[in-house]
């Protein structure tokens, strides 16, 4: 409980001193690593950061959806095509949650939604690039849901209490995704030479695109620095990646695949892996829409949006004709 | 209904009636194909739902019948070959299931009619001591729920607004000619047919009597005549689906994966 800024929940004062005094509480509670909660008092700007990260965070679950769903109807094994039907499913589950944490400070599905199908609410840039072959499924597994969980596991520790605790169960279920990712990749590695030769083009291509996950260089971060005083963010972009990096260097040697870097390698001195330079142009290209598949994702999303329009209205009308009736048996 | 062992003279050697499954491999070959078809279909709408609750549930039902398809068809060999391998003419899967996703109204009817179906069938098995008891006394839970699922969207969009009701009555009428197909004997299934028919019938008209349809009646024989799918004579979508779900497997023969 963030008890020091519960004092001040439903603040109407205009008084500017008062605000001074909300403000001072709400420092307080994050400095003392009190939760802050729905009802209690927090800055615009806190709201306002929040609700554009766990929308994005919500975004990327529900785009994310489409590269792997990409394979459903061509899985190689009905073990693997359960799993990975189970994974899509989980992706919607996760999108569910955080949008309820994100209701929670004064927005709507709906509304969040229709800032991301206009394009004023973005999703990572991950999701703009294609699933081309079986392999793919389990380099995202491996890279890009190892890249999240490093992103994510911090977020569990945020300060704003519905994040925090959408991240515990996010967390869980999406390490689960990972190792079935690394597992998917191991069986490719030690399969037949084309197999072999799948699992490594699919690291080769998705290596690079999984590192710009932890976003902008520190120097270049816009909102990093503001997002750790407010304890929303734990560590810096390049620390997470640094630390994903050292992550991931071993386990691509027991998978028997390489990692695309000739730049890669440790360094005794730093106690980390040294890595070549990330190409920030694609990064932003992809960010600006210019991605591989930025258009392609977003008409999907859309249509899909657009033709269950009239299954949403439908299901409405049902409801408003029979809510009386229903409350009155029910009563 | 004849005795498992004899009713599919491919497969009855000397040594596999020493270590073949119990159940009678038409009759497993017919419900895992019917759930295998029909949750492929279900996965095609990964990403498509018209809200994301949708998404959540149609994956659900997927699963759920792609548990049982498993389940099925390894009484009868290796799922995946039996999955990946085999041709169009040797699927035995009602052509109920195989029909294309079309609007949500079309899944919707699609899964109205065989969760009714398929409910009564795994109730009437479970209470059985019959080589499909075990299975069907968990998945008649699972189907309950598809059943339900599946009920409550018919009325949501036959008693909603004015273009919900027409995709609804729409798609309740071009699958009837599917449905007749349900209540065909199949070798080695001890069930009453007739029966269930009209349990189905009953069911399946107050379902669309409380959501204000018409039921249809036209008739029920088929894509082209009653049971066709189950002999292996399919309608057209069917080997296309067939091509998208074989093609990595067979591009790679005796991979694993």
């Amino acid at each position: 409980m963030a008890t020091a800024a519960t004092h001040q929940t439903y603040g109407t004062e205009e008084d500017t001193a008062a605000i001074g005094a909300y403000e001072r509480a709400f420092d307080a509670a994050v400095a003392a690593d009190e939760r802050i909660e729905p009802r209690d008092w927090m800055p615009d700007a806190y709201r306002a950061t929040l609700v554009r990260q766990m929308a994005q965070h919500a975004h990327s679950e529900i785009i994310g959806m489409q590269p792997e769903a990409n394979w459903i109807t061509r899985a190689p094994s009905l073990r693997r095509k359960a799993i990975l039907m189970a994974k899509v499913q989980d992706e919607a589950g996760h999108g569910l949650y955080l949008y309820s944490a994100a209701e929670t400070l004064g927005t709507s599905r709906e509304e969040l939604l229709d800032k991301l199908h206009s394009g004023r609410q973005k999703y990572s840039s991950i999701f703009n690039y294609p699933t081309l072959t079986w392999a793919d499924v389990g380099a995202i597994g491996w890279l890009v849901d190892g890249a999240a969980i490093t992103n994510q596991v911090p977020l569990c520790r945020c300060s704003y209490g519905p994040y925090a605790r959408a991240m515990v169960r996010v967390c869980k279920e999406e390490s689960f995704h990972q190792r079935q990712g690394f597992e998917l990749l191991l069986a490719l590695s030690r399969g037949t030479p084309e197999q072999h030769e799948m699992a490594q083009d699919a690291v080769n291509r998705w290596w690079w695109p999984s590192l710009m996950m932890f976003g902008p260089p520190d120097d270049e971060s816009a909102h990093s620095e503001q997002s750790m005083t407010w304890k929303i963010k734990r560590h810096s972009n390049d620390e997470l990646r640094r630390r994903f990096v050292d992550i991931c260097v071993p386990q691509a040697e027991s998978l028997g695949l390489t990692l695309p870097d000739p730049d890669l390698r440790w360094n005794e001195e730093r106690g980390h892996h040294d890595f070549g330079a990330i190409d920030w142009t694609e990064f932003r290209e992809v960010l600006k829409g210019n991605g591989p598949c930025n258009e392609q994702r977003i008409t999907q999303r859309r249509r899909a949006h657009d033709e269950g329009a009239w299954v949403r209205e439908s299901a409405a009308a049902y409801a408003a004709k029979h809510t009386s009736e229903t409350g009155a048996t029910r009563a | 209904m004849t005795t498992p062992e004899t009713t599919d003279p491919g497969t009855t050697t000397a040594t596999t009636a020493i270590t073949a499954p119990t159940a009678p491999p038409t009759a497993a070959l017919a419900l895992g194909d019917d759930a295998l078809v029909l949750s492929h279909r279900l996965g095609e709408w990964a990403g498509h739902a018209p809200v994301l609750e949708e998404e959540v549930a149609l994956a659900n039902i997927a699963l759920d019948l792609l548990g049982q398809a498993r389940v099925l068809l390894s009484m009868v060999g290796d799922e995946d070959e039996l999955a990946y391998l085999r041709e169009e003419r040797a699927f035995r899967n009602l052509q109920l299931v195989e029909q294309p996703n079309g609007d949500f109204a079309h899944t919707i009817a699609r899964q109205l009619y065989f969760s009714t179906y398929q409910h009564l069938l795994y109730a009437e098995l479970a209470t059985g001591h019959g080589p499909f008891a075990g299975l069907a006394a968990k998945a008649v839970k699972e189907v309950a729920y598809h059943r339900d699922h599946a009920e409550q969207w018919t009325l949501r969009l036959g008693d909603g607004t004015e273009v919900g009701h027409e995709r609804m009555q729409r798609a309740c009428t071009a699958l009837w000619r599917f449905t007749g197909e349900m209540f065909q004997p199949v070798d080695g299934l001890e069930v009453d047919g007739a029966g269930m028919e009209r349990a189905w019938l009953k069911s399946v008209q107050a379902v669309l009597h409380q959501a204000t349809l018409t039921v249809p009646d036209g008739p029920r024989t088929g894509g082209w005549t009653a049971g066709a799918g189950r002999q292996g004579v399919h309608t057209e979508p069917f080997g296309r689906m067939l091509a998208e779900m074989q093609h990595l497997h067979r591009s790679h023969p005796g991979a694993s994966w």
